[in-house]
């Protein structure tokens, strides 16, 4: 099946939803998802972050679809061409979505624990405005405590009900749920009964903000602060693939492995993240590769190579006609000429035109 | 005048003991269920509802016979009929007065519907405030089985209906249909995302149609006199007869069953039915379709933008767009007279629609409650003229964006209430003081009729 979106096309397995197609021609054009959650059964659809135009419906029915669709849930079609950041609808809808999402959260960011690996601060940092126009009094919960480990501030949810699914698919009996409705819906283990269960623990990892938090990690350092450090064990519960944080020498905070897109990899048991906190309790592998551009991250690692890749491809892409018998992998976005670059590229609206500049001014600086 | 209209729904209304089973079927009831299961087969059934033309009368108006075709239908997989009492609109009240009126009617339908569509377990999905209409339909159950028209072997066909009543929880959002199967399901009422539509997957993950009261209770009437008569009502693709919620300042507000298609003009000054407005006052304003649909002020509820007159059909009010236009919606007819404070009615509809947002998806979760709070403040006199425009933007940004349509339930008689009345938003906003005080009545600009 092939799908294009922003005028890349890709050719992805039927059953593929438009995320997953848009994410595997690369970072720069996939949707942000705050609440989908790819190894979460019935995650997504909720947020609404992740909205784009589908301007033709597939190569059968060519129809646009009159409403934003969620791509997190939405399958491909064949010839299906979805617009997602050279769309200004999207981008205005997108700007809407950060606006809600922030005017019941504190901003509590400088002292909040998820600061800078926070997909909310990154989702507001790339798509939100610069202030707020909410004067209102903002929603507050008091803290509960989740078990023995685990903080859950209300405050600061976005009720994505990504621990909800976790709870509910990767351990046994439900202790997990939501409570109440609209803007007071809260996060809720029924009456506080602790969470008892071996791999309660990964709601912290799957929480996209600082709703959950690890209660051995709390207010011990900031995350940029500390080196993450691939390891592994030998866990007769999980698989043992963890990710250590380290300041200095010691091992202060154990969480399962994400990939790029901040899902994790596979589960790890309460045991490896609350007790094994010794560098002797594990196999060093080497340092975690961080794709992620975070706010933060983006400070402490520099360049990743991401940016220039997509130009690339995009610059490849668009040369697909012309047959100069170039080698197309060596093209980069700097090579269009001028022309070529406002044929291609400017009927695509002048975000577009000022999200490739951006691009292009960023690759000359470096 | 009025007994020479065509009753299809409150023809027998008014008969004593009509709630019973026993004068229901005096009065010609369950025939329906006789010629259906006896001499038709299920598709011909549908096809009837076909031609009738019969649209939804929950809200959104999408042909009931086209839904019905829709219905998947795979081997080995029990299939449903789940009908919509869920009635939470402001200013909705048809179903609950239908129910509890003439029980006998909804359950001959149901059955007659089940059949058509192959359901051998049906649910009426009842509003949980409702409790005593529950307990009158469950009555009505009971004699229907023991007549022989529900259980096993319905009427000697072999074709069996077990049919169950399930009150709700009192949420506004379970009458979405996707909420109202997962809280059928036992679980919390949040609206599922679609597609799939239940149709395909509904009702513990098997084909299920869901349908409004009020038009599952029209079934009975087609069977028994053929589509084609009841398209024969009403004009164009509004076909038949619609129950109507009137309230608000009129001299009879109550429940009307008008065939679609006569004058808005008519329907509220006649004497047939509204009677016109509350003496030595004048119509200002119409919410047409329940508190969802845009607001219209009476110049433009009675004519639409070209002139001609507006009609009570789904077409005729959409006449317009949002522009000047509104929708038949649910049919809460809500009059309001000059007396009336727009600014406080928007409001109130905005208050109510935070208070039932299920929290699932933010632009519903969050922006509910920010217009809210806005409005509250513009009502109380803290309101500043940019918050106007605020509004306008935060209900474009809930409109359209969210899983259910709730969110633009919530975003359309806000933007509606500014796009037709802004002067008395801005007087609000300029003159706090006048405007806060108790009684007080906007006396600027407005064409009353």
């Amino acid at each position: 099946m092939k799908v294009t979106i922003d005028n890349i096309t890709v050719e992805v397995e039927p059953g593929t939803t438009i995320l997953q197609a848009a994410r595997k021609i690369g970072p720069e054009i996939a949707p942000p998802a705050m609440c989908y959650y790819e190894p979460l059964k019935a995650s997504g659809g909720k947020c609404r972050a992740c909205l784009v135009k589908v301007t033709a419906g597939s190569e059968k029915d060519p129809r646009p679809m009159p409403k934003l669709v969620p791509s997190c849930i939405t399958q491909v079609q064949d010839g299906m061409v979805v617009e997602n950041t050279i769309n200004q609808q999207v981008l205005d809808t997108r700007k809407g979505i950060v606006e809600f999402l922030l005017i019941n959260h504190p901003l509590d960011c400088p002292i909040c624990d998820q600061a800078g690996e926070c997909h909310l601060q990154d989702f507001a940092f790339e798509h939100g405005m610069q202030q707020t126009r909410y004067e209102e009094e903002r929603r507050t919960f008091e803290k509960t405590d989740l078990g023995p480990n685990i903080q859950l501030h209300m405050t600061r949810c976005i009720l994505c009900y990504r621990c909800v699914f976790t709870a509910d698919q990767i351990t046994d009996g439900r202790v997990h749920g939501v409570l109440n409705r609209g803007d007071h819906a809260e996060i809720s283990t029924y009456l506080e009964k602790a969470i008892d269960n071996d791999f309660s623990g990964n709601v912290i990892d799957v929480c996209p903000v600082g709703a959950l938090t690890d209660k051995t990690y709390r207010f011990k350092n900031r995350v940029w602060f500390t080196k993450p450090v691939d390891a592994h064990c030998d866990c007769d519960k999980c698989k043992g693939d963890v990710t250590l944080w380290y300041r200095g020498d010691e091992v202060i905070r154990v969480t399962a492995r994400k990939n790029q897109w901040g899902e994790v990899t596979a589960f790890i048991c309460n045991k490896c993240r609350f007790e094994r906190k010794k560098t002797s309790d594990w196999v060093i592998e080497g340092p975690t590769k961080v794709a992620r551009h975070s706010v933060i991250s983006a400070n402490k690692y520099g360049a990743n190579k991401i940016v220039p890749e997509f130009a690339r491809r995009l610059a490849a892409s668009q040369y697909k006609d012309v047959k100069e018998g170039r080698n197309l992998e060596q093209l980069s976005i700097q090579q269009l000429p001028e022309e070529r670059f406002k044929q291609l590229v400017a009927p695509a609206g002048e975000s577009a035109v000022a999200g490739i500049r951006s691009i292009q001014n960023w690759a000359d600086d470096k | 005048m009025s007994s020479e209209r065509l009753k299809i729904l409150t023809a027998n209304a008014d008969i004593p003991g009509i709630e019973t089973f026993e004068v229901y079927r005096k009065h010609g009831g369950y025939t329906a269920v006789e010629k259906a299961v006896k001499t038709m087969t299920p598709d011909a059934v549908v096809e009837e509802v076909k031609k009738s033309g019969v649209r939804g009368r929950g809200g959104a108006g999408f042909p009931m016979g086209m839904k019905w075709s829709f219905l998947a239908k795979p081997e080995g997989v029990p299939r449903y009929l789940v009908c919509n009492g869920d009635e939470s609109e402001p200013g909705t009240f048809k179903d609950h007065w239908l129910m509890k009126t003439i029980p006998h009617l909804l359950i001959e339908g149901m059955i007659v519907s089940s059949f058509a569509l192959g359901a051998n377990t049906s649910y009426i999905y009842v509003r949980g405030e409702l409790m005593y209409v529950v307990k009158i339909l469950e009555k009505a159950i009971a004699e229907a089985k023991a007549a022989g028209f529900l259980g096993k072997n319905i009427l000697g066909s072999g074709y069996d209906l077990e049919l169950y009543v399930q009150p709700g929880g009192g949420a506004y959002i379970c009458g979405e249909e996707t909420a109202l199967l997962e809280s059928l399901e036992g679980k919390r009422g949040n609206p599922r995302n679609k597609p799939p539509f239940p149709a395909v997957k509904g009702l513990y993950q098997c084909p299920t149609v869901v349908n409004n009261v009020e038009s599952i209770s029209t079934t009975p009437w087609i069977v028994n006199n053929g589509g084609e008569a009841y398209a024969a009502v009403g004009i164009g693709r509004s076909t038949g007869t619609k129950l109507i919620s009137a309230s608000g300042h009129l001299k009879k507000p109550g429940v009307y069953e008008i065939p679609l298609g006569i004058t808005v003009n008519e329907f509220i000054y006649s004497d047939e039915w509204c009677g016109g407005i509350r003496d030595g006052h004048h119509l200002k304003a119409v919410v047409a379709g329940g508190s969802s649909v845009p607001i219209l002020p009476a110049a433009l509820l009675l004519k639409t933008a070209n002139g001609e007159d507006r009609l009570m059909t789904y077409e005729s009010l959409a006449d317009g767009g949002f522009a000047t236009g509104t929708m038949l919606g649910s049919g809460g007819f809500i009059a309001m007279d000059e007396t009336s404070c727009i600014v406080r009615n928007t409001w109130n509809f905005s208050r109510f629609y935070h208070h039932e947002s299920c929290g699932q998806c933010s632009p519903c979760r969050e922006g509910t409650g920010w217009m809210e709070k806005v409005l509250h403040r513009i009502e109380h006199g803290h309101g500043s003229m940019h918050d106007i425009d605020l509004l306008v933007d935060v209900s474009k940004k809930i409109e359209g964006n969210t899983i259910c349509p709730l969110g633009d339930a919530a975003a359309w008689p806000v933007a509606s209430a500014i796009r037709h009345f802004r002067d008395e938003f801005e007087w609000h906003i300029k003159f706090p003081q006048e405007a806060t005080r108790p009684g007080a009545v906007y006396r600027g600009h407005m064409e009353l009729a």
